[in-house]
């Protein structure tokens, strides 16, 4: 099979060596409709019965999970900044400015004045992608690719050797410390395969999250982003829907309106196991060189 | 977020951007235990290579330290691999299945059928303590060919050994680790070769073995000194910090280690402290790179800069910290 480790793949679930799999699904998170609820995170914590991990007090704006880990598998990430000249094109493609937090109700104070502030918030998420960095260096085999084209860790085989963690080029594994195991998001594979939609989605309220299949989701966000350009919002741009990337794509991808480094994401990662042919073939000529020096040394005319 | 961004214009441009400075790829969770295993690893290869080496050139000093070494290195190593899982007890899953896109589950394969042969090896060591009568006397007179077999066998796997934790280690997202993976396996080579190469400095030095130490201390100076000049911004892990101060110490170590094994090769007390240079500097080099890794991760910059020019398609002028 062509481009099983690096480069487009129609479907990961058929590559992994499924008859007739279902369509590959996904999440589609549109940022651009994100009110930092984190309805997302305590809906996953509830279904997938996932540990708190810890009652801290950041600093970070509203962020007190910090990022993704073996025990929060949902992240709603806030960016305080200074907004783009062009803001009010947001409020024009029928987005609500909510500001900073005000004592009065919304809407009381009608002229309120604008700030040249904005808060950026996503919803940040396992990205379940097409050649997955956890899955292929997984040693055990827990790690699995699923009939959804997803990425999920079998608890009863992982032995918490942590090489998937290395392997992510998002951060998004963890290794749980009281446990000993590697722990993700599993796109509700219990909740999928009944149809239902995963808890997180379920629980947006503004369908910032929105699940399905990944085909008509990429269709979506293309009209999505099209029409936030359309109507002036020139910084939307979508990240890891394209199968062409470092990852093949990803099964969980976004619509950002900033650089994604900005919202803790890598801006062009790539799957580790790109380079192993390569990497096999230097360490083919190191251990070479270590048999050319065996064979100099010792087989060599006695000095 | 842009440090030191935001309204005040006449600060300029951050360097790069983060999310509150946050690490992108999450650090490792291994902890030293696998700098030692890298090189109890290495260790017990090149002692395989020098045992070898022993057999073929007819000197039982060398074979035996370097089986002895090579089973006592094989010991440590699957202790610390099995202390560092996060369910011990769960070892054995490594052997569930083969993978060919997990270094690790290639290398746990590797080391456990070099295991078999080494000790196939290091037990013919024993077979003149067994009675000359019976079947015990049958096993005593099979052992010594079955052990040379092993311990070509054992030399055989060794440099797989050796340099298979290089692909183990590049092939992750850890950007320093990742970025030289042309140049990191010759550096475990080297490593190893050192490191048996000293077991025979102090068990028995002769010439070969002072031309082994004198190899593998080349190879591990000059891929070291390419993994910490050759790769740009994210080089810059190697020679910054901790990491910096181990593989400077490492390399002073194995340069001390080769000339000493040199000039006092008619010396048998100046030979032993060579190869315990070279001892020394194997351990310092291993944690180094494991450090070095590390740290490369726990820093955003080093995983948003090189992306970022990647993707920009141009380099960024970015000035050395």
């Amino acid at each position: 099979m062509g481009n099983s480790l690096y480069g487009p793949l129609d479907d990961p679930a058929t590559d992994a060596g499924f008859t007739e799999a279902p369509p590959r699904m996904g999440f589609f998170t549109d940022t651009s409709v994100c009110i930092g609820c984190k309805a997302c995170e305590v809906a996953c914590k509830e279904w997938n019965a996932v540990p708190e991990d810890g009652f801290n007090l950041l600093g970070q704006s509203y962020d007190n999970t910090g990022g993704l880990s073996a025990n929060s598998w949902r992240h709603v990430a806030f960016v305080e900044q200074p907004a783009p000249a062009h803001v009010d094109a947001l409020t024009e493609a029928g987005t609500q400015f909510l500001g900073m937090p005000l004592s009065d109700l919304p809407g009381r104070v009608t002229d309120a004045p604008r700030t040249d502030f904005r808060w950026l918030m996503m919803s940040n998420v396992c990205k379940h992608c097409t050649h997955a960095g956890c899955l292929d260096v997984c040693p055990t085999g827990a790690l699995f690719r699923t009939e959804f084209g997803t990425v999920v860790v079998q608890d009863d085989i992982c032995n918490g050797c942590g090489y998937c963690i290395s392997g992510c080029p998002y951060g998004v594994i963890d290794r749980r410390e009281d446990d000993g195991r590697a722990w993700k998001c599993t796109l509700c594979y219990d909740r999928i395969g009944d149809g239902l939609t995963p808890a997180c989605a379920k629980a947006c309220p503004t369908e910032s999250i929105q699940f399905g299949e990944l085909d008509e989701l990429r269709t979506r966000a293309a009209e999505r982003v099209a029409k936030l350009h359309e109507d002036g919002v020139t910084e939307a741009r979508l990240y890891g829907n394209d199968p062409d990337d470092g990852v093949g794509g990803d099964g969980a991808f976004f619509l950002l309106l900033d650089e994604p480094e900005v919202y803790g994401l890598p801006p062009d990662p790539h799957v580790p196991t790109r380079d192993l042919v390569k990497m096999w073939k230097k360490a083919g000529l190191a251990a070479l060189s270590m048999v050319a020096t065996a064979v100099v040394v010792f087989a060599g005319r006695s000095k | 977020m842009s440090p030191g961004g935001g309204d005040r214009p006449m600060v300029p441009k951050a360097e790069f951007e983060s999310y509150y400075g946050r690490p992108i790829v999450r650090p490792p969770v291994w902890t030293h235990d696998i700098a030692i295993y890298l090189f109890t690893g290495g260790l017990a290869a090149g002692s395989a290579i020098l045992a070898a080496g022993g057999q073929a050139t007819g000197d039982p000093v060398l074979r035996r330290a370097g089986r002895a070494v090579t089973m006592a290195a094989l010991g440590a190593s699957t202790f610390f691999l099995i202390k560092d899982l996060g369910r011990p007890e769960r070892f054995h899953h490594m052997l569930r299945v083969i993978k060919p896109t997990s270094a690790m589950s290639l290398g746990t394969w590797l080391l456990s059928g070099f295991g078999g042969v080494a000790g196939v090896a290091a037990a013919s060591e024993f077979a003149p303590l067994l009675p000359e009568r019976g079947p015990l006397g049958l096993v005593r007179r099979v052992l010594p060919p079955v052990g040379a077999v092993a311990g070509y066998g054992t030399a055989a796997l060794a440099p797989g050994l050796a340099t298979y934790t290089a692909v183990l280690f590049s092939d992750t997202a850890v950007p320093s680790w990742n970025a030289v993976y042309p140049d990191l396996p010759f550096v475990f080579a080297g490593s190893a070769l050192a490191s048996g190469a000293a077991v025979g400095l102090v068990a028995g030095p002769n010439d070969r073995v002072v031309q082994m130490a004198v190899i593998g201390a080349a190879l591990e100076l000059g891929a070291g000194h390419r993994c910490e000049h050759g790769y740009g911004l994210l080089s810059e892990p190697y020679r910054k910090g901790r990491a910096g101060k181990l593989l400077k110490a490492a390399k002073v170590l194995n340069a001390v280690g080769a000339v000493g094994a040199v000039v006092g090769r008619r010396s048998r007390v100046v030979s032993a402290l060579a190869g315990a240079a070279l001892l020394a500097g194997s351990v310092l080099t291993r944690f180094g790179v494991f450090e070095a890794g590390v740290e490369s991760a726990k820093d955003p910059r080093y995983t948003v800069v090189p992306q970022r020019e990647q993707a920009n398609g141009k380099k960024v002028n970015f000035p050395s910290a």
